[in-house]
């Protein structure tokens, strides 16, 4: 039986069936199965030869940790102290998160007209004693995911070559690049229909007419 | 296994409609190596003529499942947001986050379905503070806060968007087409780069 809901943004967000939030999802019905569908791809794989599961939770972790995103950053580190390994590095990806913790987007434009618009930031790196318990593999993957969270436009060939020299595939760099870009729309999705949910429901009728309509408070 | 590198191409520096290429710094699958799973994760045969999807093609349980999404959230006809306006969404997300070759094609898109090309172009020009008129600024300025790391989405935008006229549907479009391109910018500044319009 499979460990995650059958929709985790219902779940997150106690959507419920019926609700006003359960119908405006649904009013986009093929990407709402879709949005539940890529999350299982990359967090039920059928394939782990390129990316473990352990990698996975562990940069999820740190990605959705650094959004400030609460309710997922708690799904994925729960994920992780659940999987074999995990808890000894749940501590460590937590300290990684404060450590890492800034402002986005920023970075640099390629040079000409927009060079006015760079905008410079930290460059993260994981501390020293923190890579000897990951190991060079991990370590690199989260570098990447604080380029892709926060400096996306710094992105770069060389970030790409820095993968490949701590051990990723090609296939494996395709699967993290997907997985942490795909934490940053699931984020936002929950962002954006929680504020949606926080406000009142819109009302029927524009104030003045209510007004009109003699309306006392 | 190493990355593709482009010396002869110089990357355009400027936000713009021009339709650009992109060429990608890791290797592709080949026609001769996609199988059945593959194709499947294609969705269209037509996208196997692009390097990007052939490179996302890699994965292609992620990628059938993001295409699908993406095809549903833009193009689904059926009320919610015009179409003009999630690409101007989606273009107002790249020249946030930096992507030059997303907000080229987006902004393109937003053009043509809105006959605004002096408007879109101002955005690209300008920037964000551009002033569009109040109900493309309120679905610009929400696209910016949502793309914000972390993001400070809240009952300002919601209130503003409600303000310029859009109800709880078209929000809901407003906020999954600006997510949509927090993830389709990071793959495309990440795994390869845009290549300038060719010479007319």
């Amino acid at each position: 039986m499979s460990a995650h809901p059958a929709d985790l943004i219902d779940q997150v967000l106690s959507i419920a069936p019926g609700s006003r939030l359960d119908a405006l999802r649904r009013h986009r019905e093929v990407a709402r199965e879709n949005i539940q569908k890529a999350y299982l791809a990359l967090f039920e794989p059928t394939d782990t030869s390129a990316v473990s599961l352990f990698d996975r939770l562990a940069i999820a972790s740190f990605v959705t940790g650094l959004h400030g995103q609460i309710v997922l950053g708690d799904h994925y580190a729960h994920l992780l102290a659940i999987t074999e390994g995990g808890p000894g590095i749940s501590a460590i990806i937590s300290a990684e998160i404060e450590r890492g913790e800034t402002h986005g987007p920023y970075g640099r434009y390629p040079e000409g007209p927009l060079t006015s618009e760079d905008k410079l930031g930290p460059i993260y790196s994981v501390s020293l004693h923190h890579q000897e318990h990951l190991g060079d593999k991990l370590s690199a993957a989260l570098v990447h995911a604080h380029l892709l969270v926060f400096r996306p436009r710094d992105a770069s060939r060389e970030a790409l070559e820095a993968l490949l020299d701590a051990g990723w595939t090609t296939q494996g760099i395709v699967t993290i690049s997907q997985l942490i870009s795909y934490l940053s729309f699931q984020t936002r999705i929950v962002e954006g229909l929680s504020a949606l949910a926080a406000s009142a429901e819109q009302p029927v009728a524009p104030f003045s007419q209510a007004l009109a309509a003699g309306a006392h408070s | 296994m190493t990355t593709i590198s482009h010396p002869e191409n110089v990357p355009p520096n400027v936000f713009t409609q021009d339709e650009l290429g992109w060429v990608p710094w890791l290797e592709p699958l080949t026609e001769a190596e996609l199988t059945d799973r593959h194709r499947a994760g294609l969705v269209d045969a037509s996208r196997s003529k692009s390097p990007y999807f052939m490179l996302l093609a890699r994965d292609p349980e992620v990628l059938e499942a993001r295409t699908k999404a993406d095809k549903d959230i833009f193009y689904n006809p059926n009320g919610g947001l015009p179409r003009a306006e999630r690409e101007l969404s989606a273009t107002a997300t790249s020249r946030h986050n930096g992507c030059i070759f997303c907000a080229s094609v987006h902004s393109r898109f937003a053009s043509t379905h809105s006959k605004r090309r002096d408007d879109v172009q101002r955005l690209l020009d300008e920037g964000l503070g551009a002033d569009l008129g109040e109900r493309w600024n309120a679905v610009k300025n929400a696209a910016v806060v949502l793309t914000d790391t972390p993001s400070a989405f809240g009952s300002n935008e919601i209130d503003a968007l409600r303000a310029a006229g859009l109800d709880d549907f078209e929000i809901t479009d407003v906020i999954s087409t600006s997510a949509f391109f927090n993830w389709a910018n990071r793959l495309m500044l990440s795994l390869g780069e845009p290549v300038p319009a060719k010479a007319a």
